[in-house]
């Protein structure tokens, strides 16, 4: 119960995060990444503040023994670069240019109930439902 | 440049996302990766279920309070016609599951831990966003 509390309070701050910086903002991330438009740099600063923080913190933190919740560390281990990851990232990027929401900002925004981004959010889960649909039958064949 | 540059605000919007992130590797030992922690959710696993769903929960209840008490921040509508945020949609939502990671798994966390992997994601969807947001700027006069 605790922990699960706690991780409600984790979701809050880091939404809370994105509400402040103006990720939430369709228009304002369309305006940074259009860089011949009416150019916003905000999303610079964003990334800096908390690559700055978190950097820090991932010099810090897996110097312990194991995570205060969890048996072992689950951090990612791979390093190759591979097509799934270069297409995945090129759709992912085309659909953030074309909409302006990544996925925490749209799931953050959908209960505000603005049509554009219920539009956007449904479209995205129906992807990523679709997506795992697809990956199960892979497996199975 | 735009009149709505906020580069304090982004700044300290930034540090809370990555204090949540930092809050997330020390008690889980686990990327805060928003793609990856709701993607988990459609191949649920006994005991993985639970910090997913309070998690997603924390960042509506923070949209909750965007609403009540700054809803210019949150409910705004884009000026774009209803098909091409379906594909935008489906774009982010395919694209991040096949490609592991959308801005905060490789962009914070993963150029946080200074991962090859991600380095190459976020270029990737960078360079390609940016192509997209300037060719659909140029068609339609620019985002509103």
């Amino acid at each position: 119960m605790r922990s699960i509390l706690l991780s409600l309070v984790v979701g809050v701050v880091f939404g809370v995060g994105l509400l402040l910086s103006g990720m939430t903002q369709p228009a304002k991330v369309v305006n940074f990444l259009d860089v011949l438009g009416n150019w916003d740099p905000s999303l610079g600063f964003v990334m800096g503040g908390a690559i700055a923080v978190h950097f820090l913190a991932y010099r810090l933190i897996p110097r312990l023994p194991a995570p205060l919740w969890a048996e072992r560390w689950g951090l990612p281990t791979r390093r190759d670069i591979d097509t799934r990851l270069l297409v995945g990232a090129a759709l992912f990027g085309a659909g953030w240019g074309l909409g302006g929401y990544c996925p925490g900002p749209a799931l953050t925004s959908v209960v505000a109930g603005a049509s554009s981004t219920l539009i956007f959010t449904g479209a995205m889960l129906a992807g990523m439902g679709g997506f795992a649909v697809w990956e199960a039958a892979r497996a199975r064949r | 440049m735009s009149p709505d540059f906020t580069p304090l605000l982004s700044t300290l919007g930034g540090a809370l996302i990555g204090l949540s992130a930092s809050a997330m590797l020390l008690l889980e030992g686990r990327v805060a990766g928003i793609s990856g922690i709701v993607g988990g959710l459609f191949t649920p696993k006994p005991g993985d279920i639970g910090w997913r769903v309070a998690f997603l929960a924390g960042l509506v209840l923070a949209g909750i309070g965007g609403a009540l008490f700054a809803p210019a921040s949150v409910a705004v509508e884009i000026d774009r016609a209803p098909w091409m945020l379906v594909v935008a949609g489906l774009l982010v939502g395919i694209g991040t599951r096949l490609g592991n990671g959308c801005t905060s798994g490789h962009g914070v966390c993963g150029l946080s831990r200074m991962s090859p992997r991600s380095l190459a994601s976020v270029l990737t969807f960078m360079a390609v966003g940016a192509v997209v947001a300037v060719a659909v700027g140029k068609l339609t006069g620019g985002a509103s």
